[in-house]
């Protein structure tokens, strides 16, 4: 394959589907990517065949991916396959929206992959909330020994390292901190399913999970639970 | 009491961390860059970190690292 020396290529499509380099030009690109952006980029049967073409990898791509993911969730055959159709016809609805945006800084197949990647992600998501396991608003603080592998045998003492937590959250966390820190720690909500029902995006969850996690530490050092971060001591 | 390492990593934050935007941003680059052997984790340590917190963009790229395996071999 194509290795990394030619990142950095800087390619756009104008209107009328011809390549500008800014500066790099279309020979920069791999002939493969080049020949993906002529054909999707034109027009009549060879535009309709690389289409078709792309419809054919990105369905490929996709069902491979919910088969990798399969075995870690809660949906299974025909179901699971529809996924993957759905994930596809949606990715190439983005990509040839966006083919202009291809900037070859990978292969084209690698840039159309991801879009595929991220629509088996979102749908996966979604199905969460069709037989949820726990209500959003639940704490389920019974899972928590077992989610960070405290053993029931030393309850002892993790029982007043569990309770300090308790205290931190309630003390430093703001309620969007800590709604979502219940969710997806508690509950097990999987972050991209609480986008969702947050009418969120998955940088905004994860901020605000970054920053409970961050001022949770910090409290917990404070009273000695635990060290201070060593990625912040140097 | 095993669990007080994994909550001590969980709750460790990198400050490298460029976050879920960014990391998706680049993802294609990122994952090419690692399938082609190259040094991802030395030009990108943002994404780099990101990857190793978050769940969802770590499944992301492993599914993407994957399909672009699926091409090469």
């Amino acid at each position: 394959m194509p290795g990394w020396p030619y990142l950095g290529s800087i390619v756009t499509v104008g209107e009328n589907g011809t390549l500008r380099g800014t500066p790099v030009t279309a020979a920069r690109l791999d002939a493969e990517s080049a020949e993906w952006l002529r054909a999707l980029t034109g027009a009549g049967s060879q535009r309709e065949a690389a289409l078709a073409r792309l419809h054919e990898l990105l369905v490929r791509i996709a069902r491979g991916e919910v088969r990798r993911r399969g075995p870690r969730l809660r949906i299974t055959g025909p179901e699971l396959d529809d996924l993957a159709y759905q994930a596809a016809a949606d990715a190439m609805l983005a990509i040839t929206a966006k083919v202009g945006q291809f900037r070859g800084e990978s292969r084209f197949t690698t840039w159309a992959y991801k879009f595929v990647i991220f629509d088996v992600s979102a749908k996966i998501g979604r199905h969460f909330w069709r037989n949820p396991a726990v209500p959003l608003d639940a704490e389920d603080w019974d899972r928590l020994p077992g989610r960070f592998g405290f053993e029931p045998a030393q309850e002892a003492e993790w029982r007043d390292l569990l309770a300090a937590l308790r205290r931190a959250m309630d003390e430093v966390l703001t309620p969007r901190q800590r709604q979502v820190f219940v969710a997806i720690v508690l509950n097990d909500v999987p972050l991209d399913s609480l986008v969702l029902s947050l009418a969120s995006n998955r940088n905004a969850i994860y901020k605000t999970l970054f920053d409970a996690r961050r001022k949770l530490r910090v409290a917990l050092a404070a009273n000695g639970y635990i060290g201070d971060d060593p990625s912040r001591s140097s | 009491m095993n669990g007080r390492p994994e909550l001590d990593r969980f709750l460790a934050t990198d400050p490298r961390d460029v976050g879920c935007a960014k990391a998706m941003e680049l993802l294609h680059v990122y994952a090419e860059l690692v399938a082609a052997g190259g040094p991802a984790e030395q030009r990108y340590p943002g994404i780099a970190a990101h990857l190793r917190a978050c769940g969802p963009c770590g499944e992301d790229f492993d599914g993407l690292l994957a399909a672009v395996h699926g091409d090469t071999h």
